[in-house]
């Protein structure tokens, strides 16, 4: 382990070297040991302070990033759009000035925009960390992913990987497939046309509309919400017949090798995507995703709020 | 650490060389057993990476003595630090192992150079996150001097009188797979 951390900010994994994800990665590890301890809490980031800030709604990223930066002995202020002036009409630049106004050390921000969290650490003195930006990235959910793949299955190069959904409005999805290509694993998008255009191909993955071919030879098989809203939009043309077509029911996880790893950002749409007898079946990591974000989020904070200015 | 070596090249005075360290581990070795009639009860936590290797180096002198095995560990201080932010470069975290429960036990915190004693209390904080042990005692291959807090080593392979320019560089097969040595280098 010879890799330097320097950024200040995590805004995707686009832009992350292959041995900075695994920096990461193994940084994660020491946090994971964290939380097995009596005292479940480490002074690292003693009198620093974290903002949530969080312009779309959000339970589970924000409440893993909050207690990550509670272990880490940081003080955390929550600030969701709701509560925030920001349905007042200040703008995102007058709202996190503000809040560097208030010594704050780590932004971590959740926006509509793609862009929004590039936009601010171009101008904050402060770290900032993307917890989703639009369609755009998901960085610490992609990398609780792979930490959780390797985890499992002891590497991540090699391994086949499908990734099954609403990839074209999918920020978690694209975060993936750059940290999965970047560590050399061969990433399979399935879904119908509509939400899997044929542009992706150009990322460097393959694409398929029959989940039936994909399933047999899938190491990992990372299923995305389904979005109702979208519905609405025509993307598809209906929940029944998206389950008839790529829903992973009993019967179709009867495809799945042994060991292939059912994976799930959350929150889960039993009946949708996931039958619940697979949810909750013994493929499923979806429960050790959530555990392990809580030690990858610790890890990216421990980095990024650590590095001098 | 290249242009370190480069630079310093002309001024690092051996101190000691492979059979002085193994000597001193075996003696630290015998001061353990003796102080300790339990040694089942006795953990060795070496501090990331020299004094995780010194601590199985002294648990194998240990059996060779008494045919015991001692419990070793790693104690990670990285996260423990009362510097973060300030220092340049960010102290790798590694992964802390060790048994528990720790009541009842002796945890021996093992270093390669006792300096400031800031990474020993960093250390011991890092234990009681685990747990209540019995008592911690310390134990480093050299005593270099200049503590800043008040933290006195149980024993010592060598004390090594220095002036703070001077830098003591250890080396150790397994973690640095060059061979066992201790020079004192001057700036």
């Amino acid at each position: 382990m010879t890799t330097r951390w320097t950024r200040k900010d995590l805004l995707g994994l686009r832009e992350l070297p292959a041995e900075e994800i695994n920096f990461v990665l193994e940084t994660a590890d020491a946090f994971k040991q964290v939380g097995t301890r009596e005292i479940k809490k480490v002074p690292a980031l003693r009198g620093k302070t974290l903002m949530n800030f969080f312009v779309e709604p959000s339970t589970r990223t924000r409440t893993s990033f909050e207690l990550a930066a509670l272990r880490l002995s940081a003080d955390v202020i929550n600030i969701s759009a709701t509560t925030s002036s920001l349905t007042k009409g200040e703008t995102l630049k007058d709202t996190a000035r503000n809040l560097e106004a208030l010594h704050a050390d780590i932004l971590v921000l959740r926006h509509s925009s793609a862009g929004a969290p590039q936009f601010l650490a171009n101008r904050l003195k402060a770290s900032v960390i993307n917890a989703g930006d639009g369609a755009h990235e998901h960085p610490t959910q992609a990398l609780l992913d792979l930490y959780t793949i390797r985890e499992r299955r002891g590497k991540i190069a090699g391994l086949r990987v499908a990734i099954v959904g609403d990839i074209l409005f999918s920020r978690v999805a694209r975060s993936n497939i750059f940290g999965l290509l970047k560590l050399g694993a061969h990433v399979t998008l399935v879904g119908p046309s509509t939400l899997v255009p044929r542009e992706f191909e150009k990322l460097g993955v393959e694409i398929s509309h029959k989940i039936e071919e994909v399933l047999p030879q899938a190491d990992v098989v990372n299923l995305l919400r389904i979005q109702h809203e979208r519905q609405r939009r025509e993307y598809f043309p209906g929940i029944g017949e998206y389950i008839r077509l790529f829903g992973l029911t009993k019967e179709r996880a009867k495809l799945l090798k042994p060991d292939c790893l059912i994976m799930h950002p959350g929150p889960i749409n039993r009946g949708v995507e996931i039958d619940s007898e697979v949810a909750d079946g013994l493929h499923s990591v979806i429960l050790d995703q959530v555990t392990n974000g809580l030690a990858v989020r610790m890890a990216v904070l421990y980095l990024c709020g650590g590095v001098s200015a | 650490m290249k242009q370190a070596k480069q630079k310093t090249s002309g001024a690092a005075v051996p101190t000691m060389n492979a059979e002085a360290i193994r000597r001193a581990l075996q003696r630290i070795a015998h001061e353990i057993i003796e102080r300790n009639p339990q040694l089942t009860h006795v953990v060795l936590a070496g501090i990331p990476s020299r004094g995780v290797e010194i601590a199985q180096r002294i648990a194998a002198f240990i059996h060779q003595l008494r045919k015991i095995n001692v419990e070793t560990g790693v104690i990670d201080v990285a996260m423990h630090r009362d510097d973060v932010g300030t220092r340049s470069e960010l102290p790798i975290v590694r992964e802390s192992k060790l048994p528990l429960p720790l009541e009842e036990r002796t945890v021996i915190v093992v270093d390669d150079v006792l300096y400031t004693g800031r990474t020993v209390r960093a250390a011991m904080d890092a234990i009681n996150s685990f747990g209540r042990p019995a008592r911690i005692q310390l134990a480093v291959l050299i005593d270099r001097g200049h503590r800043e807090l008040p933290i006195r080593p149980d024993y010592v392979g060598k004390n090594l009188p220095t002036s703070g320019s001077e830098k003591v560089r250890v080396r150790l097969e397994q973690t640095d797979h060059e061979p066992d040595e201790v020079q004192l280098e001057k700036q």
